[in-house]
């Protein structure tokens, strides 16, 4: 169990997480690495507290600070750092330093075996696979028996064979210790996949936390939406609730929409309305008028997605369909977007 | 004339110690100013460099004036220890420069993996900048071999190639110092 509590200038916010993986998802500059450093003890922090298992390992009031050995860290760095003059056998034996010659030994030819390294162990980082050095970089970090695990993931991104195997590297280390383990990430699928919570991050401070499924279903705010990625936001007010049919009506820039009843909300609130784009459908038109929740847009511009064609529509409404449906569409004149009144979400 | 090639050797008995001492103590100090920062770092940092912004003959005069009385004052010893001086600055600012072209994130790997300062130091910063830290010993091996063989050379009252080949000698052997010293800290510091 690790608590962190900063209060710095620069960053300023309070976690707790038990066993399994807690990743800390956010942009660039959101202070994900900075807060691992300082848990690591690599780090400073302006104020705050830090707590592992019970020991104060960081205490800015009264000066508590121990150094990163004495901390017990695993530590997964960004640049992964295997030192380059030694064997992987060698980076693995570094951190059991004090530990009897027979175990450490014994440790060693363990972990060699459980991550799958028999034959890199006598070779030298670069002279393996990038496969061998990340999970030679796990081992490493737990070798050592630490008490937690810290992990930045590559800021560079992974490709895919690698990404493949750096989630299965983090799964086996979840499913296989009660280790509690903070991610840094900037990748949903990895929260998804992997995270039992989610803290959501800009600029220092934690924007909402949460089970990753949730978070990314019902964004708090509309800055946490734009961090995760959903493209169609719109001002709104709403102009009528009915608790009864469990509807209500919401007045956009230029349409209006039917949306669910939103509980909480009075008429005339002015909120912003979310649709994530796999939700959107379109059509062309068939001469009749629109229907309700349709609205007439121009498309400018279609992308290709590995699964999908995004369709970006003026007005700032982004919609994403199967291929299959934009080669059945592409012909199309006039575009008729539909929202769907259950996908819509209001901020 | 038969030619007297112990000032040669002399020197590089003499060099090696001088160098020897220097990198005892400019490779802690470097670690020191490129690690931490801390009160008078600055002060110590330029206090080791002194020696480069005063002349030799000042600079031994101060000394001498300081340290007339002691015993080791005029000996063998004591020029070993100024010409260690003197090599000081040199050693420390190539090593320090070494030490700062090494990625922190391997330090900070070690650290946290349990190191101390002293086992990073032997186990990841020294064999990884080996190639810079070797560079800044012969370059200070280099200055003190010139050094003192020209001293030595003239201090036996040498004359013409007496004097001329045991000089000529030792700044080739300064200048081949300086070649491999500066091959070394061009190559790749990680291999």
């Amino acid at each position: 169990m690790i608590q962190v509590r900063l209060t710095a200038e620069d960053l300023d916010l309070e976690l707790t997480a038990g066993p399994g993986i807690t990743a800390l998802f956010g942009p660039g500059g959101a202070g994900k690495t900075r807060i691992l450093d300082a848990i690591a003890g690599l780090a400073a922090p302006a104020g705050g507290r830090i707590i592992i298992d019970d020991e104060i390992v960081f205490d800015h009031a009264s000066g508590v600070n121990l150094p990163p050995r004495r901390r017990h860290c695993g530590y997964v760095a960004r640049q992964w750092a295997l030192f380059p003059h030694m064997t992987l056998h060698d980076n693995l034996l570094f951190p059991l330093g004090s530990v009897a010659r027979l175990e450490r030994h014994r440790r060693v030819k363990e972990t060699i075996d459980r991550f799958r390294l028999g034959e890199a162990a006598t070779r030298r980082p670069h002279q393996v696979t990038p496969a061998e050095r990340l999970r030679a970089t796990v081992a490493r970090a737990l070798i050592g028996d630490p008490k937690l695990l810290l992990v930045d993931e590559p800021a560079a991104g992974l490709d895919i064979p690698l990404g493949i195997e750096w989630r299965a590297a983090l799964r086996m280390v979840r499913d296989e210790t009660d280790l509690p383990v903070l991610l840094a990430t900037r990748d949903l699928d990895t929260c998804c996949e992997l995270a039992g919570a989610m803290l959501l991050m800009d600029s220092g401070r934690i924007l909402q936390s949460g089970p990753p499924r949730r978070v990314l279903d019902q964004p708090a705010t509309v800055e946490a939406a734009r961090l995760l990625g959903i493209r169609n936001l719109f001002q709104a007010e709403i102009v009528a609730l009915d608790p009864g049919r469990n509807t209500s009506r919401l007045r956009l820039e230029d349409f209006e929409l039917t949306g669910s009843y939103f509980p909480g909300r009075l008429r005339g609130d002015h909120v912003w309305v979310c649709v994530e784009p796999g939700r959107l459908r379109t059509t062309a038109p068939n001469g009749s008028k629109a229907q309700p929740n349709q609205v007439t847009a121009r498309l400018e511009r279609t992308s290709e997605m590995p699964r999908a064609v995004r369709l970006e529509f003026a007005g700032g409404i982004v919609a994403e369909i199967p291929r299959h449906e934009f080669e059945r569409q592409k012909d199309n004149k006039e575009w008729l977007v539909e929202f769907p009144p259950e996908a819509l979400k209001v901020l | 004339m038969p030619l007297d090639w112990s000032p040669l050797w002399l020197s590089l008995r003499f060099a090696g110690l001088a160098t020897l001492l220097a990198a005892i103590a400019g490779l802690p100090l470097a670690w020191l100013l490129v690690h931490y920062r801390f009160r008078g770092c600055e002060l110590l940092d330029a206090l080791a460099n002194l020696p480069l912004a005063l002349p030799p003959a000042v600079f031994s005069y101060y000394l001498l004036t300081a340290l007339g009385r002691w015993p080791i004052a005029f000996s063998w010893r004591w020029a070993i220890a100024l010409s260690a001086i003197y090599t000081l600055p040199l050693v420390l600012r190539m090593s320090r420069a070494g030490l700062e072209s090494l990625d922190p994130a391997f330090e900070n790997a070690a650290r946290v993996l349990g190191a101390s300062e002293w086992r990073i130091f032997w186990r990841i910063g020294a064999p990884l900048a080996w190639r810079p830290l070797a560079a800044a010993g012969l370059a200070g091996l280099a200055r003190a071999f010139a050094d003192f063989a020209a001293a030595a050379t003239l201090r036996n009252g040498a004359q013409g190639a007496a004097m001329i080949v045991p000089l000529t000698a030792a700044a080739l052997a300064a200048l081949a110092a300086l070649y491999v010293g500066n091959r070394l800290r061009r190559e790749r510091v990680y291999a």
